[in-house]
Order: structure tokens, then sequence, then C-alpha cells
């Protein structure tokens, strides 16, 4: 399949964080269905610039899926309407000719709006700072193969590893929490024998941290699954939760 | 402060504690709708199951009913809590949001449903519960409230909010407690909305039948 398409853009425009914000309407011409979203975002900025105006930003990196700095809420879905899919790898030809696109920023107490679609995920940042990570120097990668871990395990593992910190978990979920960002990381690292001996801190302060950074509580709505684009799965929170029974109940971390 | 008390109301915590007495109270519906259902074995059964059951769990009873208000009261506050920071959360809504794939009609109603439920136990126990019974006995009362078709629609309604608040409930209490496998997810998911319209057929059915067949 080859070819164009036209659009009609209504995007977030909000010039700096705590300022007031609105919808823009925009004409996209001309997109080639080949394009990636954020492709289709650079022609749009090209011909803002030409005509004298603001291009709108938005944050990327690596552009191929794999850094987490993309994202936006794409027509009321965070990364927009493909399943495990961030915004960058989505492509124009799951759009077609005369749609109206609603773009808006990940809205949450704790990303606050900087620009336009770009929001500060610091948070994160913060919540990895409370324990997302292993205090002990583990060794090189032959030190690790001295340390047997079940390849089912390390399947799971690899399988929460995979977060790209992108936080449309957050943007989607309808309590605006950051179950599924936390729960990969502590569900990555209780798997490993390297996380155990600091896990009952680590999902006692992550889930501590989250909560003071404002985001909401979990609701099991499962929105943060359907969106997330490494489709990291719900069950991760569950094991969560589970280490967070035990930690709560039965060591000596409050 | 106490390690407990941080374990109860941290986030976590907090939707333990909804879980928990949230699982209570499905035991206890249970047991209420079998009672209940000895209505249709005629009004000689059910005042027996009535009598017998303040009888011989002289001590039961009244035990289930504190743990009951204790639960509920921890229920209802600690949901509150939790939807008013889910709301803070996310001080500006969407323009436009749409449902990804994970919410239903059930998760997505859980404070509403909640809500109506709250008035609907304060209303129930006034009329069965808290009321003078020399004069009248259960069978009744239960007579003279559903022959008034005002009271067999609230009540329909109130069991179509259960039925939506367990839909959901009862699978989330087993993620918040960490239950999650794939030998059972289908088990706990398709059983949890089974037992949902179990409830809510099975206690509606009661009105209906006495407005229709007894009075
Ligand atoms: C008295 C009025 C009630 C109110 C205000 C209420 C409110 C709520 C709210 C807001 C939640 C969602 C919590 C969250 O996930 O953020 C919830 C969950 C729940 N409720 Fe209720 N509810 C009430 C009555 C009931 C009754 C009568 C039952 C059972 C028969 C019940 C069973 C549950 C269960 C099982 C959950 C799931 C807990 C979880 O998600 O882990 N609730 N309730
Ligand atoms: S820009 Fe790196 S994931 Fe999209």
């Amino acid at each position: 399949m080859n070819g164009t398409i036209n659009l009609t853009l209504k995007v977030w425009r909000q010039p700096g964080p705590g300022q007031k914000g609105k919808f823009e309407i925009y004409q996209a011409k001309d997109i080639n269905i080949h394009m990636s979203f954020l492709e289709m975002l650079d022609v749009v900025n090209e011909e803002l610039i030409l005509s004298g105006k603001d291009p709108i930003a938005f944050d990327h990196d690596c552009r191929e899926g794999i850094c987490g700095m993309c994202g936006a809420v794409v027509n009321g879905k965070a990364h927009g309407p493909k399943k495990g899919t961030t915004l960058c790898q989505l492509h124009m030809r799951h759009f077609r000719d005369g749609d109206t696109i609603v773009i808006e920023p990940f809205r949450s107490k704790a990303f606050p709006i900087i620009r336009d679609l770009v929001v500060d995920r610091s948070a994160f940042d913060e919540i990895i700072i409370a324990g997302g990570y292993i205090s002990v120097n583990t060794g090189s990668a032959p030190d690790a193969n001295s340390i047997p871990v079940p390849p089912q395990n390390a399947e799971l593992a690899m399988d929460a590893a995979a977060c790209i910190g992108c936080g449309a978990c957050v943007a989607q979920c309808p309590n605006g929490s950051a179950m599924l960002f936390v729960a990969s990381k502590v569900s990555h690292l209780a798997l490993l024998p390297q996380g155990r001996p600091e896990a009952a801190k680590r999902v006692l302060s992550m889930t501590g941290r989250m909560k003071e950074l404002g985001f909401g509580n979990c609701g099991n709505e499962r929105e943060c699954e359907a969106v997330c684009p490494k489709q990291i799965s719900i069950s991760h929170i569950a094991r969560l939760n589970r280490e967070f029974l035990k930690a709560g109940l039965f060591s000596r971390e409050t | 402060m106490n390690w407990f008390i941080i374990f109860i109301t941290s986030s976590v915590g907090k939707k333990l504690v909804m879980a928990f007495t949230g699982l209570c109270f499905v035991l206890f519906i249970i047991v209420h709708l079998f009672g209940n259902l000895t209505i249709f074995l005629g009004k000689e059964s059910f005042l027996s199951y009535v009598e017998d059951l303040h009888r011989s769990h002289k001590y039961l009873i009244p035990l289930a009913e504190v743990f009951l208000l204790i639960f509920g009261l921890l229920h209802i506050v600690f949901g509150l809590v939790l939807y008013i920071q889910n709301l803070k959360a996310r001080p500006i809504s969407y323009n436009l949001r749409k449902n990804a794939g994970g919410r239903t009609v059930g998760s997505g109603t859980m404070p509403y449903t909640g809500l109506f439920l709250l008035i609907f136990i304060s209303l129930h126990l006034v009329r069965f519960r808290f009321v003078e019974k020399i004069t009248q006995n259960d069978f009744t009362i239960l007579i003279n409230t559903f022959n008034n078709l005002g009271y067999v629609i609230f009540y329909i309604l109130a069991m179509v909010a259960l039925g939506l608040h367990l839909s959901h409930g009862i699978w989330s209490s087993f993620q918040t407690f960490g239950v999650n496998h794939p030998k059972y997810n289908g088990l706990i998911e398709k059983g949890g909305i089974l037992l949902s319209i179990l409830f809510a057929v099975g206690f509606a059915s009661i009105p209906i039948y006495i407005f229709t067949k007894l009075s």
C-alpha cells in the first residue's frame, strides 16, 4: 500500500509549566502513510516554523521504541490506537484520510507539563532512587553466571525489565497510579537472587515514594497493561502485592 | 508510628483493607442469600429459619454484626480516601479519554455503585433490623415492604449495583492479595462474574416474588 493522507490535528499547546493551555487545530497535508507519528509531527512543525510559529514541543530520542522518551495521549489512548507500540513506532497507515486526531500530553499530578506535549517524568527517577536497584556490586558477566537462575525466572524477570519507563501506564490509569512501573522494577529484581536481600525494603520504600509523589492508587482497572508498549502484564503487580504483604507482615522493615 | 498503621494506610495497604473487608462481605452475603431464599419454601420455613438463626447462634450473630459494622466503616472510609486520592492524582482530566480495553462497567463505577450500596444498606437496616418486632414479625415486615412497587424497584436497582460492584470486586480482591496465576485466573474471573450474577438475581428474586405472588 502506498499513498498519502490528509489529517486534522487537535493539539494541546501550553507555553510553560503551570500556564494556561488550549487546543489548536492544524492541518497535516500529504502525510506519507509510512511515516511514524513523530515524523508526521516533524512535517507539521516544519510548516509551523516556516510560517513563523512555534513548533509543537514533544519528547523523543531513539525513535525505535526502546528509550521511553516519546509519548502522548492520541485519540484518548496513551501512545495511540495500536497495542504494544510507542508513539515513535506508531505508523500513519493506522489512520485514515480525513481523520481528526486529538493529541494531549500525559496528564498526572506527578508529571507536570513542561511545554505542549512534554511532561516532566523525573518522579519516576525519584521512585527508582527509593530502591529500584541493588546496592552491592554484583560483578561482571562471568560472576553473574556463577549464580544459578532458573530459566523461567530469568524469562519473567526479563519481561518485567522490558519496562522503558515511558509513563504510559500512569497516563492511561484512571487513577493516575504508577503501579505497573513500580511493579516492573520490584518484580524484575525480586525474581533474581541478587535482588532478594533487599526485596522487602525495596517494595515498601518504592510504593511509599510513589504515594508521596502524588501518584494515585491501583484500582486493578487493567488499563496500564493494555497500553504498555512492552505489554508488561499486571501479573507483575500481583507479584508486587505478594512482596508487599510479605514485607509488611513478616519482615523487619516498615 | 505503629508499623501496622503504616502498613494498612499505605497505597497497597489501603487496597488490602478494601479487599479483605470486601471478601468478608461476600462471605456474609452468601449466608444471607441462602437464609433469605427460605421464603420460597413458605412462611413457616422462613420464620422458623429466622427464629433458629437467632436462638441457636445467640453469640455468633451479635459478634458477626459487630465485625460487619467495623469492616463496613473501614470499607467506606478507605474507599472514600482512595477515591479522593485518585481524583487528586489527575487534577486536569483529558479532553478525550478512551478505554484501552482493561476497564469494565464494574471497575469504572466502583465508587458510585459503592455509594449507592451505602444508601441501600442504611435503608435496609432501618427497615429490617432496627425496627420493633413485637406487633409485627419478619414475615409481615417483608410483605408490607414489598407490596410497594417503589421498594421493589429500589431493591432491584440496588442488586444491579451489587452485581456490578462485585463483577469487578471479587476478581480485584484476589489480584490485590497477589493471587494471579495462569492456572486459575480464568476461574477467579469467570467465577467472580458468575457469583455476582447469582447474588443479583438471587436477592432481587425475593421482592419480585413477594410483589407478584404473596401480596
Ligand atoms: C457500603 C457501601 C460501599 C462502599 C461505599 C464501597 C466502596 C468501594 C470502593 C470505592 C471500592 C474500590 C476501591 C479501589 O479499588 O480503589 C470498593 C471495592 C470493593 N468492594 Fe465495596 N463498597 C461498598 C459496599 C460493598 C459491599 C456490600 C461489598 C460486598 C458484598 C463490597 C465488596 C467490595 C470488594 C470485594 C471490593 C474490591 C476490593 C479490591 O479492589 O481489592 N463493597 N468498594
Ligand atoms: S523515542 Fe525512544 S521510545 Fe519512542
